[in-house]
């Protein structure tokens, strides 16, 4: 029987290394329905959870899937399920639930080619908007995108994190390149391994608000059987968490949902930054481009532009004050993506009419070569 | 009661009485609790409630055998039976 | 016994003082009145259902309700319980998580015919095929209550409803020969009417391990009744006079025909290992092999 947690250095694909950091980060529940590429994260958890004492369940659909896991994790338990496409379509009214009950769990979503079944085994990042508004409503979500099985490990263990700090669905925007790319994953020792657990109630249980915010805007959240009795209800609720159909409670409950991920910004967003300080032209990019942002940064600068780039790893919330602050003194943005312009969207919006913005994007089925991206570089700048 | 033969064990079977209790402000007025009542101990109000409801009554106070059935219909939790004092027939 | 016990105690207490209803313990009174409308049959399966678990003896902690949308899907709204109101037709999956994160949880869902077997229909076939270890109360109106009165997949065969005004040019379900047939493992119908023999299933239901599946017929006054000119209470009548109790029944005598009769009882009760049961004892085997 293996340990928790696989100290040492491994050579295994993202999704294999996202079950791993699932594992690590504490999750004993896994509501799964197969789907290419993201099976292999089911299968590992399938063969490991029963060991570590935890729960693997294949539903009949990825409505199931995500359904399942939102009840599991009001037992208490850390829950995941892993997509693509068609299933994360499915998922997005659950997810809808998951927001206003306020009920952690992580969504990973290994992107394929789409719309529809569209290229089942092949890569694309084009759900990233999906994943922002897909379900019904106004919200705020949180969406991490990994560059490599390594992130795969890691960005899992942050979205448990935050997802239990900010009692929100975390997702993990991921895609078939990365899912399926095996590469050499570290996985440190247990004790090095930062975790964290949603907020519990204390004090008097027939006084307790379910939905009473605590110091950071996130209410503590019992779990079934601590004696609090709680009513959770997809509906508009006051703190009681009771339905009340009226525009000042839908107001404030909208109010504290948006505005504990709102206010905690700085807290939430991760990214990196590739020899930005001087740079003229910026690359903004996120999850397998990324990768290949990186070689044209450095081939534009072997030629003598001066490219830096800005990589998102919190692509949601959307790091807006950054792109406003880089829009001051650079002279434009190109943001390389799988897609027919998603984020790049979200940057023009934030750049606005001071510095043009570009996409170097691709209909998906396959990755965005460093070339390309010189090639746009060199005709709009 | 009356019986054509007296049962030999009379004496020693406790005729349970009992008393119906109506939180009329709940009631929606359905009269299940009244229709379906096995001794027709209940019936209509003419008294309207808070909801402007006629909420049921008692009619027959000495008829009720303490059998819970309109606790039992009633879908508003607003009618109920407890035990009223024993009484046997030796008793009375 | 039990007769002797509740007179001392009702003997006991000073005059003045009114008891309070029997299930005020388990009701969230700040919520009564409920919405359900006059003569709406869900008030009584669901207090039907808190006498059941009261009945159990088992610790209030140790339910967890779940529902899911239209008028018999706000039960969880009234229960004081751990209870949850989810999204249309999912209550089912939602239950099965948490019966296989925490299986010691009594997990019941207290839904209606549209939200179980229309939008929740693959749901619930599938929770009865793994005989998962929860409760599932379906209160049969025979129609979409909540959004004004459409036809349902329980609505009879040329029935009128707002979106059949001609007739229902479809057949229903028969619910427990679906049930039994995906593998359900406890099976009942009762009415609302029959209000103790449905307590009495509530109870052997939460004590059944495995999926069970109790349907209950009840009147919704307002939506199908009035429209189909059939008054409330003549249905009620119906559902007392035009019943016939037959346990072990045959499923497919199990269609709902007022005219030559609907069959009520217990249709299966059978013992069979549920998913729960059989993972911890994968774990176990796995542990020590």
């Amino acid at each position: 029987m293996e340990p928790k947690v696989l100290t040492g250095e491994h050579f295994i694909n993202g999704d294999i290394a996202c079950a791993e950091g699932a594992i690590a980060a504490g999750c004993t529940f896994f509501g799964a329905y197969p789907i290419t590429p993201a099976t292999e994260v089911a299968e590992r958890m399938a063969e490991r959870l029963p060991d570590l004492g935890g729960t693997f369940i294949q539903m009949e659909d990825e409505i199931a899937a995500i359904t399942s896991i939102l009840g599991a994790a009001w037992t208490g338990a850390k829950t995941m399920t892993a997509t693509s496409g068609p299933g994360f379509s499915l998922m997005m009214e659950t997810v809808g639930l998951a927001v206003v009950t306020e009920t952690p769990c992580v969504v990973v979503n290994v992107q394929r080619g789409g719309p529809s079944t569209g290229l089942p085994t092949m890569g694309a990042q084009a759900d990233m908007m999906q994943a922002r508004w897909g379900s019904h409503g106004d919200y705020e979500i949180i969406a991490l995108s990994p560059s490599s099985p390594q992130e795969m490990f890691d960005l899992t263990i942050e979205a448990f994190n935050l997802s239990e700090t900010y009692r929100v669905p975390v997702f993990i925007m991921s895609d078939e390149v990365v899912g399926h790319m095996s590469e050499k994953v570290v996985i440190p020792q247990a004790s090095k391994i930062r975790t964290v657990s949603r907020p519990r109630p204390s004090g008097r249980k027939d006084r307790f608000k379910p939905y009473q915010p605590g110091p950071n805007g996130v209410p503590p959240m019992p779990a079934i059987g601590d004696g609090y009795n709680v009513h959770v209800t997809g509906l508009t609720h006051d703190e009681q968490g009771y339905p009340v159909m009226s525009v000042d409670t839908q107001k404030e409950m909208m109010a504290r949902l948006l505005g504990k991920i709102r206010n905690n910004l700085h807290d939430i967003i991760r990214t990196q930054s590739y020899l930005l300080s001087d740079a003229d032209i910026v690359i903004v990019s996120y999850g397998v481009s990324a990768r290949t942002s990186y070689t044209a940064v450095d081939e534009l600068r072997s030629m003598g532009i001066r490219a830096g780039l800005f990589r998102l790893i919190t692509v949601w919330p959307f790091p807006e004050d950054q792109i406003r602050e880089l829009a001051k003194r650079v002279k434009g943005f190109v943001t390389v993506e799988i897609n027919m312009g998603q984020i790049s969207r979200e940057v023009q919006r934030c750049a606005g009419s001071a510095v043009p913005s570009y996409l170097a994007g691709h209909s998906g089925g396959t990755v965005i070569t460093p070339d390309a991206v010189i090639q746009l570089i060199k005709e709009v700048f | 009661m009356k019986y054509w033969r007296e049962p030999l064990d009379t004496g020693d079977i406790d005729v349970v009485r009992g008393k119906v209790h109506i939180i009329k402000d709940r009631c929606k007025g359905c009269g299940y609790c009244i229709e379906f009542c096995p001794r027709e101990v209940l019936g209509f109000s003419k008294e309207f409630n808070k909801k402007g409801y006629h909420p049921p009554m008692v009619v027959k106070s000495s008829e009720c055998l303490n059998c819970h059935y309109c606790e039992l219909l009633c879908p508003e939790f607003a009618i109920y039976t407890v035990a009223d004092d024993v009484e046997t027939e030796a008793s009375v | 016994m039990a007769r002797a016990k509740r007179q001392t105690k009702a003997k006991s207490a000073p005059l003045e003082e009114i008891p309070k209803h029997p299930l005020e313990d388990l009701i969230r009174v700040e919520r009564i009145p409920h919405i359900w409308c006059p003569g709406c049959g869900i008030g009584t399966v669901f207090s039907a259902c808190l006498s059941a678990i009261k009945q159990t003896g088992i610790d209030y902690g140790k339910f967890s309700m779940v529902s899911g949308i239209g008028c018999s899907g706000r039960g969880a709204g009234y229960v004081r319980l751990d209870s949850f109101h989810t999204t249309h037709g999912r209550a089912i999956p939602f239950a099965t998580g948490i019966k296989m994160a925490d299986p010691s949880v009594n997990v019941i869902v207290f839904s209606g015919d549209g939200d179980l077997f229309a939008i929740g229909g693959n749901h619930f076939i599938h929770a009865a095929r793994r005989n998962m270890d929860i409760t599932v109360i379906c209160i049969n109106n025979f129609i979409y209550g909540m959004t004004g009165g459409q036809v349902a997949a329980t609505t009879p065969h040329m029935a009128k409803s707002a979106t059949t005004p001609y007739g229902n040019p479809d057949s229903p379900f028969n619910l427990p020969m679906l049930a039994i047939a995906s593998g359900a493992t406890y099976v009942a119908r009762w009415t609302m009417i029959h209000s103790r023999d449905l307590t009495h299933a509530f109870v052997e239901a939460i004590n059944h391990r495995g999926f069970s599946f109790i349907e209950v017929l009840s009147p919704c006054p307002i939506n199908y009744a009035r429209r189909n000119k059939i008054k409330t209470m003549d249905m009620v009548r119906q559902f007392q006079n035009n019943t016939i109790i037959k346990n072990h029944a045959a499923p497919s005598e199990l269609d709902i025909d007022f005219q030559k009769g609907v069959v009520l009882g217990k249709f299966i009760d059978i013992d069979k290992p549920t998913p729960d049961e059989i993972l911890v004892k994968m774990r176990d085997q796995r542990k020590n092999p």
